[in-house]
């Protein structure tokens, strides 16, 4: 019997539970060369602000063993833009499109989920409350849990009520936790775990740091450990609230090990710079991976580590005893 | 993998294409791989990304090549030049014929070629001169003359001296130690070419400081010029947005364009070479930046300057010190 993939997002039924992370797909139409997006489970776009941005200067990359450092600085059109062009297209092509949003204050933040909530067809909106790349760092809304929940708060208000709200939390806080229950208390409906950590390089030639924003956020597999313990820790604490896992996924094996943990459902990120066909493949890899396992339904999976070996079993396999 | 989709009949495909050959080329290497679907899309200009390291790869980024030459063989190859002077290009040298390449083109947009039958210079310096001889090719199929100006630091960098004396009208070579042709660089001999050669129209590659030396070059002749830039790119498909630099538009507006997507050739005079590494404050979405119907209604009119790092609105202050420039 086939596998099946099919995942919750609010109210909405997505054929599979592969995403692709924020910032690592535009708003689809260069991956669009490469497969169907309306297969992937939904696109996650990149963050909208409310006006155009430009970024930081170059350098914006590093290389780093089994990960890259990002400073892009939420480079992007603007809200008009996206409303005017990007979202048409990702629903002209059938695609489920999860909405990033950021902001500089509150008031942006709550703005934004207006202007979505106006607009047809937003399937979810993650708030980008963790970017460690905005140009004020010290307003880094997902390190204190009175901000984090302040802008949750803002932009559940505003947004239409059918519209699910994740919160996008930042594994550099002393205790994940806390700003998880800080942003469901605030009304999120989810949350997304995680954004990059901040790291940084320095050039041994120029004897300066290698990116022009001295510091970035640092992505890809080196990452995925993180990723696994705070979603993790997440799910030990909140089981009930439905988790966007990222971190490093390269493999259906590394989506598995997410599921495993407590994510519902997987974005697919800087592996998307890799390969960019990656989404579909990663389906393909997850599918075969549970069939394998004998597990029939990805739901199933979601949280499985937590529970006790025994259970865990009698649970794949139905009413053996 | 391969995927035919309507409108992206001439857009890029990634296949796994089988390396026909690797060689060394002076002091480069030179890698054929068989790629129909590329080569039968290809336009010079055009580059091509490669995963390197293998499937268990610590290297994510995709590495970016122009491609050098396409041809029927196999059902079509594309051959691009490399220096192996990193960890994923010495990767790429090691591999051998039969081996299997992640190989994702043709990307990135062309060099547009004249209508008329016009004199062209084509320069490169190093191993960037890799893309002018498909376009010398296609140039000579619209009967235009080719001259060739090529520089390095030294003599085998100089990529294709010898096709560029047998193919072009004339071909210049410079070299910094002197050791072929003349001694110096590409931008001391342009001058002197475009008198003897009466160009009509250049087109260059190369790094950056020799785009922009050429760019001064040909605006002081008044010629056309198209640069095909090297920015650090990590997809090559326009979703990374690592590898933006300052261009401004028809419609005299300078926006942080992605090379990989809208370049990587412009046209020279388009590129604010001097604020390259930088976001220029007048750039569409810099901190400062103001839609015009805002700042037509006087919101921060007579705002004084602002000195950056005190204050806690940031996006404020950045408001205040864009206006005063822009007022």
């Amino acid at each position: 019997m086939a596998t099946d993939l099919r995942a919750r997002l609010g109210q909405a039924e997505l054929p599979n539970p592969i995403l692709t992370a924020s910032g690592c797909a535009g708003s689809g139409r260069e991956l669009a060369q490469f497969l169907d997006v309306s297969k992937i489970g939904a696109v996650v776009t990149k963050s909208v602000m409310l006006a155009p941005r430009a970024g930081r200067p170059t350098p914006r990359m590093a290389e780093t063993p089994s990960g890259m450092l990002n400073s892009i600085g939420l480079q992007g059109p603007g809200i008009d833009a996206f409303l005017q062009r990007d979202l048409p297209w990702l629903l002209s092509r059938g695609a489920r499109a999860v909405v990033s949003i950021a902001g500089g204050t509150v008031d942006e933040f709550g703005e934004l989920a207006a202007r979505l909530s106006d607009a047809a067809g937003v399937t979810a909106i993650e708030v980008n409350i963790s970017c460690p790349n905005v140009e004020h760092r010290g307003q880094v809304f997902a390190c204190d849990p009175g901000a984090a929940g302040a802008v949750i708060d803002a932009v559940r208000r505003r947004a239409r009520y059918d519209i699910p709200v994740f919160a996008k939390l930042s594994p550099d806080v002393t205790d994940i936790v806390t700003i998880a229950r800080a942003c469901v208390a605030a009304g999120a409906d989810g949350l997304s775990l995680i954004n990059t950590l901040l790291g940084m390089a320095i050039d041994l030639d120029t004897l300066r740091p290698v990116l022009a924003g001295t510091t970035g956020g640092l992505s890809g597999p080196a990452i995925r450990p993180v990723a696994v313990r705070c979603i993790w820790q997440v799910r030990e604490a909140l089981p009930d609230v439905p988790v966007i896992g990222m971190g490093g996924v390269l493999t259906g094996k590394d989506a598995l090990e997410l599921i495993l943990a407590g994510a519902t459902l997987v974005s697919v990120g800087t592996t998307i710079f890799h390969d960019p066909s990656a989404c579909l493949r990663i389906v393909r890899e997850l599918e075969e991976e549970l069939a394998r396992r004998g597990i029939e339904r990805v739901c199933d999976a979601v949280g499985l580590a937590h529970e006790p070996r025994a259970t865990a079993r009698r649970r794949l396999t139905g009413n053996v005893p | 993998m391969t995927h035919g989709d309507g409108d992206a009949e001439a857009g890029p495909v990634q296949v796994r294409g089988t390396v026909l050959t690797v060689r060394r080329v002076e002091a480069y290497h030179a890698m054929t791989v068989v790629a129909p679907g590329i080569a039968a899309r290809f336009r010079p200009g055009q580059f091509v990304t490669l995963a390197v390291g293998g499937p268990a790869t610590s290297m994510l980024g995709r590495r970016s090549f122009s491609i050098h030459d396409v041809r029927p063989d196999h059902g079509g190859t594309v051959e691009f030049v490399f220096a192996a002077d990193g960890p994923g290009t010495r990767w790429l040298a090691e591999r051998r014929s039969r081996d299997v390449v992640d190989i994702t083109g043709p990307l990135g947009r062309p060099f547009p070629v004249p209508r008329d039958p016009v004199t062209c210079l084509l320069v490169g310096g190093g191993y960037g001169s890799a893309p002018l001889f498909s376009l010398a090719a296609r140039l000579r199929e619209r009967r235009c003359t080719v001259d060739f100006l090529l520089g390095a630091s030294t003599g085998d960098r100089v990529f294709g001296a010898l096709t560029a004396r047998r193919t072009g009208r004339t071909a210049t070579i410079t070299t910094e130690d002197g050791s072929l042709g003349a001694r110096g660089i590409v931008t001391d001999m342009l001058g002197q070419i475009i008198h003897e050669a009466r160009t009509d129209a250049i087109y260059a590659c190369g790094p950056m400081p020799m785009l922009r030396q050429v760019t001064l070059l040909a605006r002081r002749y008044d010629i056309p010029v198209q640069v095909a830039v090297e920015e650090l790119m990590a997809c090559g498909i326009g979703v990374c947005m690592t590898c933006v630099l300052p261009v401004t538009g028809p419609d005299g507006i300078t926006r942080m364009v992605r090379s990989c997507v809208d370049g990587p050739v412009f046209r020279g005079e388009q590129v604010r070479w001097d604020d390259v590494g930088t976001i220029p404050f007048d750039a569409l979405g810099a901190p400062g930046w103001e839609p015009r119907s805002r700042r037509a209604a006087g919101l921060s009119g007579a705002a004084p300057r602002a000195e950056a790092g005190n204050g806690p609105d940031g996006q404020a202050r950045a408001r205040q010190q864009g206006s005063a420039h822009g007022d």
